[in-house]
């Protein structure tokens, strides 16, 4: 038999718990108990100004004004051995705080050890390059640039990276529709055919299930097939699938189903 | 030794066959689609694999070229997208008359799973399709299926006149 459970006041208990998984925040932990990111960290607090620092996941964070970004990579690479920036991007905070944050993920092959910078800056606030230090942050920046319109300075070749030159709106903001707006939605059709041929060639059709199963106007299904427009709604004909037509192909042998053969043994 | 396929005996021993004009022409036509390269993804690797020792488009007569204006048949295999849709406008524009259009694959076809600002919902909202194909990735088979379903096309239309304008979608 079931345990018995009391019945009471059921209806004030709430009878689901979270919908979804809520991932449990990474423990921080303080600086002091890894004495190789201790120095680093001493190194930067002696020369600029640190907001925060924790470590998590074995690496270390550093919250920095972001003016300062320039000298403390550079003091980094130089000085304490960073010799690698892995990556660099923004994250979208706009609609919670009116701002973005941008990373910098750097890696000390010597040391073997991960660091995060981070900075936060305003929406129209740009920011400077780190292109000189690292070749690599040359299209991490433009694709920054691209994705956020995060503006760079002193970047050689502030340009878009992955989306044309004449694009419209940065489609990793947070609010950018996944679809995208009107100009992603007749890009190709403004600028192939105008503006004009909008009429003509019609909307996008965004809904990927959408398929007319009687249109034979432009589909034919396999083993079924009708000329072209004929009304099929009730029902069509089973056609085998033929590769040539029946009166044959002149010069062409007709292939004979018969006398194919299959081979059994693949590695022959 | 490779012994002779050619049987000239046969049909009286003359290689001569009294047809329409037409008929002739899109025999020659249909028998020697020359195919532009053009995978754009991954549907691009069953294209390749088609034209490999596998599947072997060369008995078609379909031989992939790198150049439109060598080619007739555009095979567009893969995910078009936006910044892309004026160059593949721009290589059809270049392809001679007659041409024809085989759209392979979901992505070439709708979009497929790329529901996205950055891909453009169909091929044929820039180039005129002939045959489309499904599939994400159509097989070989399909892909070798549906050029003969084009070489039948080609068959059945007139060869006298230039191509009738395409329908755009
Ligand atoms: S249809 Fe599938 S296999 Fe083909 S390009 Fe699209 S995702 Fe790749």
């Amino acid at each position: 038999m079931r345990a018995y459970t009391p019945k009471d006041n059921v209806q004030k208990k709430p009878y689901y718990t979270d919908r979804y998984w809520v991932a449990p925040q990474v423990a921080k932990h303080d600086v002091s108990s890894d004495d190789v990111f201790v120095h680093d960290l001493d190194a930067i607090k002696a020369k600029f100004e640190v907001l925060d620092a924790y470590i998590q996941v074995d690496q270390m964070v550093v919250i920095i004004n972001a003016h300062d970004n320039f000298a403390i990579i550079e003091m980094l690479k130089n000085e304490r051995e960073y010799n690698q920036l892995s990556e660099m991007s923004a994250i979208d905070w706009l609609a919670t705080e009116g701002k973005f944050e941008i990373f910098y993920q750097m890696l000390s092959m010597s040391k073997r050890k991960r660091l995060r910078i981070k900075c936060k800056i305003d929406e129209k606030e740009s920011l400077q390059s780190v292109e000189k230090l690292f070749r690599s942050a040359d299209w991490s920046e433009r694709e920054m640039y691209d994705m956020f319109g995060v503006v760079v300075n002193n970047h050689p070749f502030m340009k878009r990276i992955l989306m044309p030159d004449d694009w419209e709106g940065f489609p990793l903001r947070k609010t950018y529709p996944l679809q995208g707006d009107e100009f992603a939605a007749w890009y190709e059709v403004d600028k192939i055919f105008g503006k004009e041929a909008r009429e003509i060639i019609g909307p996008e059709n965004r809904d990927p299930a959408r398929i007319d199963r009687y249109d034979t106007e432009r589909f034919s299904r396999l083993g079924h097939e009708v000329p072209r427009g004929t009304d099929i709604t009730n029902g069509e004909p089973d056609t085998p699938l033929v590769y040539q037509e029946p009166e044959g192909v002149f010069l062409i042998e007709k292939f004979d189903a018969e006398q194919s053969v299959v081979i059994s043994d693949r590695h022959r | 030794m490779a012994q002779h396929q050619v049987n000239y005996l046969k049909d009286g021993g003359l290689p001569v066959a009294l047809t329409t004009i037409d008929k002739v022409v899109n025999w020659g036509r249909s028998n020697s689609l020359w195919a532009l390269t053009y995978g754009l993804a991954c549907c691009g690797i069953e294209m390749m694999a088609s034209g490999a020792s596998r599947y072997d488009f060369d008995r078609f007569g379909t031989i992939f070229r790198a150049s439109p204006r060598q080619a007739e048949l555009m095979v567009v295999a893969g995910t078009l997208t936006k910044k892309h849709a004026e160059f593949i406008r721009r290589l059809y524009d270049q392809m001679t008359e007659p041409k024809w259009v085989i759209s392979m694959g979901s992505c070439a076809n709708t979009g497929g799973m790329f529901n996205t600002y950055a891909t453009v919902q169909g091929v044929d909202r820039v180039i005129p399709v002939d045959l489309y194909l499904p599939g994400c990735a159509p097989r070989p088979e399909t892909l070798q299926y549906g050029v003969m379903m084009l070489q039948q096309k080609i068959r059945r239309e007139s060869a006298s006149r230039a191509q009738k304008p395409k329908r755009l979608m």
